[in-house]
């Protein structure tokens, strides 16, 4: 536990953060989507543990512990509203639902 | 007691315009007719006690109220009455009246009855106000008051739309002479600081004393105003068109009353006129070319309401003839006679013109002398007045005054009284013409209706105030009787005469023999020897020179070509209205704008969240530079 660089970990959580946001910018499937909102969130909790670890302290990990919490309350809420929009507009693809313009 | 004069006629214009179509013509006719009588009975009321026990410094005055009072002007409603104004107010409501009376049987059939009484009582209230103006902002009240007014009565039968053209064209005339006053007023006001007419008459002559430059532009300013609406030279186009409107409108507003609004006017501030010779000699002149203009465009019209309307243009050049070379009450009497025979004979013709079924040329009437006989005596009672045959018509009595003044008043030259005489000769000329085609010959069309009394009473009432009028102010060489000029000399100051003089009676028997020799000529051309017209006719020179005189020496063609197609021009090319396209642009400019920041709403949820990151990486690069 005593010799290991937390920039490193904190570099590997910014690159995995990056790439669930690629991926929410480019997927077109809500359901894509979701997964890669997921990537991030559990990217933010590898830096969260990253800086417990250097601070010694178990703070991390309990914030890890509060952001699965939260991420499986909002899973559930999304996927009810993806059922939603299923049952109505009958498609997945985000680029659809397009009627709150001007 | 003043302010019910002009109150009556406007409380029933109020009455009428507001509920006029829910009342039954009687009620129309009494209320419309019965306002001007009332008014005409309280002026000849104030009249015999004005003469009978003049009032102090000789004016009835009564404040009604203070219209609004700034800093460094205040104007109150105020009448004032003297003797001046008062042979105009008498004149304004008798005749008024007469021809009032004369319209409940003369319109009775028109579907718009309320309306033509509503505006009638109203022009009398915008006149009255006129006359009794003590100050000039609400005299210039009642001026544009009658201006609107003749508008509105001109074009009574809008929906012919040469009627509303005639009247935009009055209204538009008289509205250059009404601008030219108001900066005349202005100008006025800047130089004297009162508005005032007692208070400028006073102090004018101190102010002015040492040839201040300012007073003749403004005298001519207020000269160009009574042009106008007087329809004298160069604005005198929009009269002859103006018989558009019912022949009582023009017996009443285009004969008696508005027309000599100038006349009051240049009379009433005789002060300032007589402080600037040259704009003296400038009205004199004009009305002596106005005259002779007018009266030999008169010669060859053949509309009869035509002829009486370049006939009116060209004795109120006689009016103003009289002005300018100072003979101020003869002026005046001769507006006085003027408005009982030109009125009668624009009753008349109207009377005329429906009897024969709306026929208004002269050479398709003929013959009515047996068939209408009152008319016939009462037309031809004005037409000797307008003619001024001599002693028997109260036209002979004005106009040889002026005819002598024109002679010898010292402001006048031999040139204006040869211009008159001339005008007097054509004058008899027309008037002869007019009633021998009218009235002598084969009857060309016949007569459908009969003037009933409400007609006849007025016309014969007319008639002989036409013949007798005169006898109150007789030639200084026959009788000693001046009765009209003593009351107007109590305002307006007697007339200056030359030093040595002929005698006076020469010039009379001038005047008499030039205007019977007029007489003659129209009875030689018209009755006694038709052929000498059928030669003219075949002459070419001689009909161009009638075509000039028929189009009133082109003036209207003139202003056409000068004033009316450049604009016309400039409009065609500004069609697309660069001035508005200028605004139109920064319309055109923001709704581009909002059309592409609208782009940026466009309902893709990986656009916003887009958005949302730029914002962060915005925060971020702050964060990491400040």
């Amino acid at each position: 536990m005593s010799s290991f660089n937390a920039n490193t970990v904190l570099i590997v959580a910014a690159v995995l953060f990056v790439l669930g946001l690629i991926g929410v910018l480019t997927r077109k499937n809500i359901i894509f989507m979701l997964i890669s909102v997921e990537v991030m969130l559990n990217a933010a909790g590898l830096a969260f543990v990253a800086a417990g670890s250097k601070w010694q302290q178990p703070d991390g990990q309990v914030m890890f512990l509060f952001i699965l919490a939260m991420a499986a309350a909002e899973v559930s809420v999304a996927l009810a509203l993806v059922l939603q929009i299923y049952h109505q507009h009958k498609t997945m693809d985000v680029e659809d639902l397009k009627e709150l313009r001007d | 007691m003043l302010a019910y004069i002009p109150a009556l006629p406007f409380l029933s214009f109020l009455v009428l315009s507001l509920a006029g179509r829910r009342l039954n013509k009687n009620t129309i006719a009494w209320m419309g007719a019965g306002s001007i009588c009332a008014a005409a009975v309280i002026t000849i009321i104030l009249g015999i006690q004005f003469l009978h026990a003049p009032p102090v410094a000789g004016v009835y005055q009564q404040l009604l109220w203070q219209w609004f009072s700034t800093s460094n002007l205040s104007v109150s409603f105020s009448l004032r009455i003297d003797a001046l104004s008062l042979v105009f107010i008498f004149i304004i409501t008798f005749v008024g009246a007469i021809i009032h009376i004369y319209s409940t049987a003369f319109m009775r059939q028109d579907l718009d009855y309320a309306r033509f009484f509503a505006c009638m009582n109203l022009f009398v209230c915008a006149m009255l106000l006129l006359v009794m103006a003590d100050n000039l902002v609400l005299l210039y009240l009642g001026w544009e008051g009658v201006g609107l007014c003749s508008y509105l009565l001109i074009g009574f039968w809008y929906q012919v739309p040469a009627n509303s053209n005639a009247a935009n064209k009055a209204f538009i005339v008289t509205r250059i002479g009404d601008t030219a006053m108001l900066i005349g007023l202005f100008l006025l006001f800047k130089e004297l600081g009162t508005l005032d007419i007692a208070a400028i008459l006073q102090q004018a002559p101190h102010h002015f004393a040492g040839g201040v430059s300012n007073i003749t532009l403004i005298v001519l300013l207020l000269l160009a105003g009574g042009m106008g609406k007087s329809a004298q030279l160069p604005l005198q186009t929009w009269l002859p068109d103006a018989m558009a409107g019912p022949s009582p409108v023009s017996a009443l507003i285009h004969a008696a009353t508005m027309v000599t609004a100038g006349v009051y006017l240049i009379a009433r501030m005789h002060v300032l006129f007589q402080l600037s010779p040259f704009a003296m000699s400038v009205t004199a002149v004009i009305g002596a070319l106005t005259l002779l203009i007018a009266g030999c465009s008169a010669m060859v019209q053949t509309d009869i309401k035509r002829i009486l309307a370049y006939s009116t243009i060209s004795q109120i050049g006689y009016m103003f003839l009289a002005l300018g070379v100072g003979a101020w009450s003869a002026a005046i009497f001769h507006f006085f006679t003027h408005a009982f025979f030109k009125a009668l004979l624009f009753l008349a013709a109207g009377v005329v013109i429906e009897a024969l079924h709306h026929e208004h040329s002269i050479f398709r009437m003929g013959g009515l002398k047996n068939k209408m006989p009152v008319v016939f005596y009462t037309f031809l009672a004005g037409a000797a007045a307008l003619a001024a045959l001599p002693l028997i018509s109260a036209g002979f009595y004005s106009k040889d005054q002026i005819l002598w003044y024109a002679w010898s008043a010292t402001n006048s030259n031999p040139l204006l009284w040869t211009m008159a005489l001339a005008g007097a000769f054509i004058t008899a000329l027309y008037s002869t013409r007019l009633i021998l085609v009218v009235f002598w010959g084969d009857m060309k069309t016949p007569v459908n209706e009969y003037p009933t009394k409400a007609i006849t009473v007025p016309l014969i009432t007319l008639a002989v105030l036409s013949v007798t009028a005169g006898f109150i102010e007789w030639p200084h060489n026959l009788v000693h009787l001046t009765l009209f000029s003593d009351l107007i000399q109590k305002v307006l100051p007697a007339v200056v005469l030359k030093e040595s003089l002929p005698a006076e009676a020469v010039f009379q028997l001038i005047a008499v023999a030039v205007t019977l020799l007029g007489v003659y000529t129209g009875y030689v051309l018209y009755y006694h020897n038709p052929a000498i017209i059928e030669q003219w006719k075949r002459s070419a020179g001689i009909m161009a020179i009638r075509n000039f005189l028929f189009r009133g020496w082109g003036f209207d063609q003139l202003y056409d070509a000068v004033l009316v197609k450049p604009f016309l021009f400039i409009t065609r090319i500004n069609k697309m209205d660069v001035f508005d396209r200028l605004y139109n642009g920064i319309a055109q400019v923001s709704l581009i704008f909002n059309r592409l920041l609208s782009g940026s709403q466009n309902g893709s949820l990986r656009w916003y969240i887009v958005g949302v990151l730029i914002g962060i990486l915005f925060i971020i690069t702050l964060q990491l530079i400040v």
